[in-house]
Formats: C-alpha cells, sequence, structure tokens
C-alpha cells in the first residue's frame, strides 16, 4: 500500500471565548438523572387497532354514523318490527298518492302502496348490495393489488394495467352495456348486481393496497422476517398485509356508501334490480312520474338512502383520522 | 474579536458588551390531550456576539424547542408560559409576528436539520436563494445569488444556481442551506443538527466551513447537537440538556474534563467519540475501561465462522431503450470473521457496506465471489439448507422503529423466528422469550406490550432478543445503534458486548461510525466505493492507518483531534 501523506490540518484544539464564560451547574436535587431508557407505562397495552378504537370512542361524527348503521342494520333484518304493513299486499290504487293517514304514517305511492313500509323493507336489498359488493371488491382488489405490490416486477406491471383498463370505464357505462349480456338480462338479481358493481368497483381498492404493500414491503421487519426463513408468500400474508390494511378499510368504507347510490341508480335507470324487488332506487325511480304532485313519496326513499350514504362516509371519515400512520403515538 | 467591534454602539451601563442573546428562566409548554405539558423549565442561555454556543442532549431534552421559541417558530401546539428571550436588548417574549418576521432571516438565521427534506424539491436552488435575498430587500440578481452560494463553498455557483435540488449531493444541499441561513448576514445563526444526515468526512467539510465564514462575518452561532464530541469540538461554550433543563452549562473544554452534573459525567464517559480517545490514551496503563469486555482478537485461535472471498455484486441500471449499465456496488471484496470475535465493516454512505450484509444474511446473491460460513458455501444452498442456516445467522437493524412489526406484540415478535422453526410447543417457547428478555434486561410484563409503546433502546433490545432466539452463532449487525441516543447506544453496546462473552457470539458490526468500531470491533475492514481499502485489526487500524483515507475518516471524527489534557485521559 502507498505511504500516506496526511492531508488533514493539525488537531483542532476547543476554543475558548473571548468573553468569560460562567461554569453553571444545576442544583442535582431539582434535576435528578433517571436510570437511562427506563421508559415503562403503567398503562394498559394498546396496539393500533385498540388505540383507533379509544380515539374513535370519543369523536360525535364517528358516535352519530356508528348509532345511523346500526340502527340501518336492525331495520334491514327485522323489517317488520317497523311496520305492520306487508308492503306490496295492501295497495290499492284508490290511497293513490295520498297523504299522512292513521297507521300510514308517511302516506302512500302512486301505486297506492305504504311509504314508510316500502323503505323499511327496501333497506334490506339496497344494503346487502352494499355490503356484499364492499366485501367481493376488498377480497379482489386486495388481494391483486397485494400481489402485484409486494411482487412487482411483470406481475405488477400486468395487473396494473389490467386495474387500469376497468379503472377507465365508468362504472354506470360498463353496467349499461353488462346488463346487455343475455345472462344478466334474464338473470336479474341482487347478486348479479353484486357481480356487475365488482367487476367496476374492484380497481380502486387495488391501487390502494398496492400503494400501501409497496410502502410497507420494504420495512425492516418485513426483511427480518425474510431473514429467519418466513417464505416471501407468509411475510406477505403475516406482517404486510396487516400493516396495509388501515387505508382499505377506510375507502371500504366509502365505497360501500358509493355502492348503494350505485344500486339506485341502476335501478333508476331501469336497469338494476327487477321493479318487484323492493329497494330505495326502485322506489326513486317509481316516484318520478308522481314528482309534482306527490313530491313526499320521493322524499322518504331519498333521505333514507342519502342518510345510510352519508353516515358510512361519516364513518369513514372518522376511521381515516383514527388509522392515520402519521397521527399514531410513537 | 470582530464580534466584540459590531456591538460597541450598543450601550450597556456595567458591560461594554451586551449579550446578542439571553434566554433567562425561559419555560416552554405544549399544549396535548392531557392537558399541557411541559417541555422546557428555567432554561437560562446567554449568547455573546460572534461566540458559538453548543447545547447538548439527547432526542426530547427540549433542546430543538429552545432555539425555535428563540426564532418564533414553536409549533402551534406550543407557547413560553414563562421567563424572557431577549435578542441584541430586545424583549422577543412577546413581540408581533410582524417584528418576528423582520428579524428573522435579516438578524436571526437558520439551518435547519435535515437537508434531504428542506429545499424545496420543485424550485432551483438560486430561485430558493433569490426568495431569501428578495424577502430581505438585499439585491437580488443571478450575481448575487451566485456570490452567496459561492461563499457556502459551491463551486461553480451560477451554473449550480439552476439546478434543482434532486441534482445535489447531502453535503452540497447543506451548504445550499447554509447559503440561504446566512445570505442575509444574521447576526446570530442557529444550526439544528446541521450535519447529522451527512457522513462524517462531510460533516467536518461542511463545519469547516461554516466555522470559517461566521468567524469572516462575526455571526454568533447556537448550534444544536446530540454529539458532546462535536459540541466541544465546535463551541466556545456549551449547554447541556437533560428533560428540558439545563443541567450545566460552561466552557467547552472545562466541562469535558470537570464534568459536576451527574448527567454530564454520564455524558462525557459513555460519549464514543470521547471514549475512544481514552482507549487510546490508557493504552499504557492497561485497559480499565469496561468498554472492552470482549475476549481480544490475537489471544483466540480459533477457526473463521464467516470467509469472503473476493465478493462481487453487480446492480444493472437500467437506462431508456433496453440498455442498461452495470454498476459495481461491491467489488472484490475479502474478509473472515473469526469465531467469537467481531469485525467491523466501515464506510460512508453509498460504500457497499450493507450490500454485503446482505449478501452475508443470503438475502441477495452474490454476482461472484464466495461465502463461506462453517466451510459451507452458502451461495450454493438449497432451499431448505437455507432455511436452516437462517437458524445461525441472525440481523439487527438500525432503525428501532421499522424494525419491529407495530401489529405483534413483544411477546409474538420474539416468539415468531421460534414458531418459524417449529421449535418447542407453546409452554416451552413461552419460556424461553421469558428467558431471552431476561438476556436483554427488560421485564417480563413487557410481553404484552407493542412497539409504540417502548422507547428506542427498549425496541433495540426486543430486536436483540429476537435475533438471539434461534441460538444463532452469527449476529449481523446493521448500523444497529446509530439511531440511538449516546446513553442508550452504550448501554447497547455494553449488552452487546455482555452477549458476546456469554454465548460466543461473533458479530459483523456494518457502521459508519468509526468511534463505535473503537469500541467494540476486534477487526475492521474499511470499504470505500465498493472496495475493501484497509483491513486489520483494530488497534493496527486506528494507530497506524494504512491509506489516506482512512486517515481522513478517523480524523473526522467529531473530538477526536481534541486535545485532552492528560490527566483526563
Amino acid at each position: 500500500m502507498p505511504e500516506i501523506e496526511n492531508p488533514t490540518p493539525s488537531p483542532r484544539r476547543a476554543k475558548t471565548s473571548a468573553y468569560p464564560v460562567e461554569h453553571f451547574v444545576a442544583d442535582v436535587s431539582e434535576t435528578p438523572v433517571a436510570a437511562t431508557d427506563s421508559k415503562i407505562s403503567d398503562d394498559a397495552p394498546t396496539s393500533l387497532w385498540r388505540e383507533a378504537w379509544r380515539n374513535l370512542r370519543k369523536q360525535p361524527l364517528f358516535i352519530i354514523s356508528a348509532i345511523l348503521i346500526i340502527a340501518v342494520i336492525f331495520v334491514a333484518l327485522f323489517p317488520g318490527l317497523f311496520t305492520n304493513e306487508a308492503p306490496n299486499d295492501n295497495c290499492m290504487l284508490s290511497n293513490s298518492d295520498g297523504g299522512p293517514a292513521p297507521g300510514h304514517l308517511l302516506g302512500f305511492t302512486q301505486q297506492g302502496c305504504d311509504i314508510l313500509a316500502r323503505v323499511v323493507y327496501g333497506t334490506q336489498s339496497s344494503l346487502t348490495v352494499g355490503l356484499f359488493a364492499t366485501i367481493g371488491v376488498v377480497i379482489v382488489g386486495g388481494l391483486i393489488g397485494a400481489v402485484s405490490g409486494y411482487f412487482g416486477g411483470w406481475v405488477d406491471a400486468i395487473l396494473a394495467r389490467l386495474g387500469d383498463i376497468f379503472f377507465a370505464l365508468p362504472l354506470i357505462l360498463g353496467a349499461i352495456v353488462i346488463v346487455q349480456v343475455p345472462f344478466f338480462r334474464e338473470n336479474r338479481n341482487v347478486w348479479t348486481l353484486v357481480l356487475i358493481l365488482m367487476t367496476f368497483g374492484w380497481p380502486q381498492i387495488a391501487r390502494i393496497t398496492r400503494a400501501a404493500v409497496i410502502e410497507v414491503r420494504n420495512a425492516d421487519f418485513v426483511t427480518a422476517a425474510r431473514s429467519l426463513g418466513v417464505s416471501p408468500f407468509g411475510a406477505l400474508v403475516r406482517h404486510v398485509i396487516p400493516n396495509a390494511l388501515a387505508p382499505v378499510i377506510v375507502i371500504a368504507t366509502i365505497s360501500l356508501g358509493i355502492f348503494i347510490v350505485a344500486e339506485s341508480t341502476l335501478s333508476y335507470l331501469g336497469i338494476g334490480l327487477p321493479p318487484d324487488v323492493m329497494s330505495w332506487g326502485n322506489d326513486i325511480f317509481a316516484a318520478k312520474s308522481s314528482l309534482r304532485t306527490n313530491p313526499m313519496a320521493l322524499f322518504w326513499p331519498g333521505l333514507a338512502l342519502s342518510l345510510t350514504v352519508l353516515s358510512f362516509i361519516m364513518l369513514g371519515d372518522a376511521l381515516q383520522d383514527a388509522l392515520d400512520p402519521k397521527a399514531r403515538k410513537r | 474579536m470582530n464580534g466584540a467591534e459590531m456591538n460597541t454602539e450598543n450601550p450597556s451601563a456595567q458591560n461594554p458588551v451586551a449579550p446578542l442573546l439571553e434566554l433567562k428562566d425561559l419555560a416552554i409548554t405544549f399544549k396535548t390531550n392531557n392537558g399541557e405539558v411541559p417541555a422546557v423549565k428555567r432554561a437560562d442561555l446567554t449568547i455573546m456576539p460572534g461566540e458559538t454556543v453548543a447545547i447538548v442532549g439527547e432526542s426530547g431534552s427540549g433542546k430543538s424547542t429552545t432555539a425555535l421559541a428563540a426564532i418564533g417558530l414553536l409549533p402551534s401546539n406550543g407557547r413560553v408560559s414563562g421567563g424572557s428571550i431577549v435578542f441584541d436588548g430586545e424583549d422577543l417574549t412577546n413581540v408581533s409576528e410582524k417584528r418576528m418576521i423582520q428579524l428573522r432571516g435579516s438578524s436571526i438565521g437558520m439551518v435547519p436539520q435535515d437537508p434531504m427534506s428542506n429545499l424545496n424539491p420543485v424550485w432551483k436552488i438560486g430561485f430558493q436563494v433569490k426568495e431569501t435575498l428578495k424577502a430581505n430587500g438585499l439585491p437580488s440578481g443571478p450575481k448575487d445569488v451566485a456570490k452567496v452560494l459561492t461563499e457556502a463553498g459551491l463551486p461553480d455557483a451560477a451554473a449550480r444556481a439552476n439546478q434543482y435540488p434532486h441534482e445535489f449531493s447531502g453535503g452540497m444541499r447543506q451548504r445550499a442551506l447554509i447559503a440561504i441561513g446566512l445570505a442575509c448576514r444574521p447576526r446570530l445563526l442557529i444550526a439544528d443538527e446541521p450535519t447529522s444526515a451527512l457522513d462524517v468526512t462531510v460533516q467536518r467539510q461542511i463545519l469547516d466551513h461554516l466555522e470559517t465564514m461566521t468567524d469572516e462575518l462575526g455571526t454568533a452561532v447556537l448550534l444544536i447537537t446530540h454529539d458532546l464530541g462535536l459540541a466541544a469540538e465546535r463551541a466556545h461554550k456549551v449547554v447541556v440538556m437533560y428533560k428540558g433543563q439545563v443541567v450545566e452549562s460552561g466552557p467547552a473544554l472545562e466541562l469535558l474534563t470537570n464534568p459536576q452534573h451527574p448527567y454530564t459525567q454520564k455524558l462525557v464517559a459513555s460519549a464514543p467519540s470521547l471514549a475512544s480517545r481514552r482507549i487510546e490514551s490508557s493504552k499504557g496503563t492497561g485497559r480499565e475501561s469496561d468498554e472492552v469486555l470482549a475476549p481480544h482478537a490475537e489471544d483466540l485461535q480459533t477457526d473463521n465462522v464467516i470467509e469472503v472471498k473476493n465478493l462481487v455484486k453487480v446492480y444493472k441500471i437500467r437506462g431508456g431503450w433496453g440498455k442498461s449499465s452495470d454498476f459495481k456496488a461491491v467489488d472484490d471484496v475479502s474478509f473472515a470473521i473469526k469465531r467469537g470475535t467481531t469485525t467491523a465493516v466501515v464506510g460512508e454512505s453509498g460504500s457497499g457496506k450493507s450490500t454485503v450484509a446482505k449478501m452475508v444474511l443470503g438475502l441477495e446473491d452474490a454476482t461472484d465471489g464466495s461465502i463461506t460460513f462453517d466451510g459451507v458455501d452458502i451461495t450454493s444452498l438449497g432451499r431448505k439448507e437455507m432455511f436452516n442456516f437462517r437458524r445461525r445467522v441472525q440481523p439487527i437493524f438500525q432503525d428501532p422503529y421499522g424494525s419491529l412489526d407495530p401489529m405483534y406484540n413483544i411477546f409474538r415478535t420474539i416468539e415468531e423466528p421460534l414458531r418459524v422453526h417449529g421449535v418447542g410447543n407453546a409452554k416451552s417457547r413461552e419460556a424461553k422469550v421469558r428467558n431471552l428478555l431476561d438476556q436483554v434486561a427488560l421485564p417480563a410484563s413487557m410481553m404484552q406490550r407493542f412497539p409504540n409503546e417502548l422507547s428506542g433502546g427498549q425496541r433495540q433490545r426486543v430486536a436483540i432478543a429476537r435475533a438471539l432466539a434461534l441460538d444463532p452463532e452469527v449476529v449481523i449487525c446493521d448500523e444497529a445503534v446509530s439511531a440511538l441516543d449516546v446513553l442508550v447506544q452504550a448501554q447497547i453496546l455494553k449488552l452487546l458486548a455482555d452477549l458476546q462473552s456469554e454465548l460466543g457470539l461473533s458479530y459483523l458490526f456494518i457502521t459508519h461510525d468509526l468511534a463505535v468500531v473503537r469500541q467494540i470491533a476486534d477487526h475492521v475492514c474499511v470499504m470505500e466505493k465498493g472496495k475493501l481499502v484497509e483491513k486489520g485489526t483494530t488497534d493496527d487500524v486506528f494507530e497506524k492507518p494504512q491509506t489516506a483515507y482512512t486517515q481522513a475518516l478517523l480524523d473526522a471524527i467529531p473530538g477526536a483531534g481534541l486535545m485532552l489534557p492528560p490527566e483526563v485521559a
């Protein structure tokens, strides 16, 4: 090796000030020195979810939306508890567009059916579509997004482009086209509608999951798990996905509201649920012809729809704040 | 001193020179969900014109908060709740925001900590300097901008001003930030950890330049740092803060040689740069300091547990249109780790040291060369053999916040390796976890906690426990202590040394910090730009460095060149 010539100047000396500097020492009794690194709190152990829950419990936004959602789910499960009228049986044209009457709190539709009964019984199908479309989208979109984000490379390139293609098709337009396929035209029910909504809804969740997974995949704890001998897929399932879940849940709650609206839109256009299935969308569709004479027939299902969607979107907002990684305590 | 001349227009009854900045009995509180929390209590600080004062303290000690209060930039939930801030005879404690804006830049400048995030990526460097000049009513033509940048030591400033921040290296960005901070010739410059994100050699250049500049301009500097060695070397006066209080302040040298407060004493004893100096000078009298717990390398007649031969790693860098160029991250590196000893790989960022660690861990494939573990080449291992190899070599990473899964509680974190390798049943695994926690000196009550509830040092202990769960023979520490406060760092290093002598572990210690190497390693390999430039025993490398690069690294250790009187040693 070559002989070195020392390139650095002579050692630096500590500087001395031109001004008198007093050597101050704080009173030791007032500044006790704790043992290094002895942070042990007495609080109960908290995980991300528990902390989020503790945070949520105090938020009015969350409380209101949770109460509303529980109420809506309850109505959907036990519609019989809320109205004595069977929604379709006692429709009498003599009651057409009638105002509120004893036993018929909200009045009648053009067909003479009880509005309250129709709104109450319509909850079920609207909520079912929203809920199952969301679950389906989270599973399909989440899986595709997680795989493409985690493995990257050509897998990612193909899956991401595929998602982009579906993303580019507007939901309503795509649904109108799909409904013309004979299979869907002949089997119009809640489940085919869920399938249609899933087909156009998954890319959004896939994108969110992909981004979240990419962020987590390079974390040291994933590398640590890999060097423990955990397989790539095992690390994805055990470490990456649980840590990437928070934003997906937030978007899922918001899209639940959007799917309920989409069902109503499609039903309103006459290509969603068949007319004999009760849903808010069908009711709104039916009420449009008597808009000027009996606006309340449109108002009540519309109100139910807006409140439900609003409460899901509010829940998503509250969750977003509670699960925001930046707000997490370190 | 020109600082004194500058201040002659400031008449004062007793003292001809009034302090430039005086914090008296300062208290700062933060509003949190749990009410008002005091961040700084009874802090006193005086900066004379032209003087450099350093505030030293660990993270959370309130050192940055104090400095931010002086420039009126406390976060919105913080407020000055007591005491006074007097700048150049003017009380700034309750001054209007308008007056504060006048003072910022023109009278008090600031160099922020992180050069990577403190320049706006969408504006050219020149524009960002111009903005500062304009805001303070100074001429801001291209020539003035270039002049300011040249002063901060940026070569070819006129052309550089037209570049964007991403085209600058970390050191160049920090120079640009210093240029901005000093552009308007402030009387006081607040430098908040100005170089902690940079390599040591760059750190030294930047600080040298900053010192020359502020000396010429007569600017007083308030330097905030966690590094006592750096503070002692650069400042006239050192202020030590601990838990929001000033525990000791005084002339830099006196504080080092004669620390009075127990906290300062602890700090002086554990500061790696100073400790390494101590070992060096105590060599004749024998090794009394407890840093040298590991058995000495030369005494051991053992085999090599890992041998790395002619290791090469080439990354393909993709260019446009299918063209790709080769980048040699690791170039012909050979070294061996003797069983039961510590080998350190030292280098600056981009030297390829972490890539070496990844290849030894089997997480990256080597392009060429061999890595032999216990006589078996790991580059040719099958899937099953690799799985078994993983039991015997375990990593510890740098960032204690990133290396533990936030969703796993401590028990699950430490148990995971046992579960993955199917060791024992649920009961024996729990016993093992308790035992491991005990080994890293954490209470068993910690098991149900989650990482976010632990401090950095505690997390690093958990990471060590997890690495030890499978009774490995080799532990690869990738910058394992760089992210920790000095006192915690000293504790973790001691823990690592204890575990080594107890369990006969071999360490591969990857670090950029030569001072730490001195405390823990038996052998050192110095890497520069992917090449191994020097290797040898720690003592040889530190005392008789063979290459200019190693010498430069050694010189750049803050406080290394500080001439301590012999009696301290």
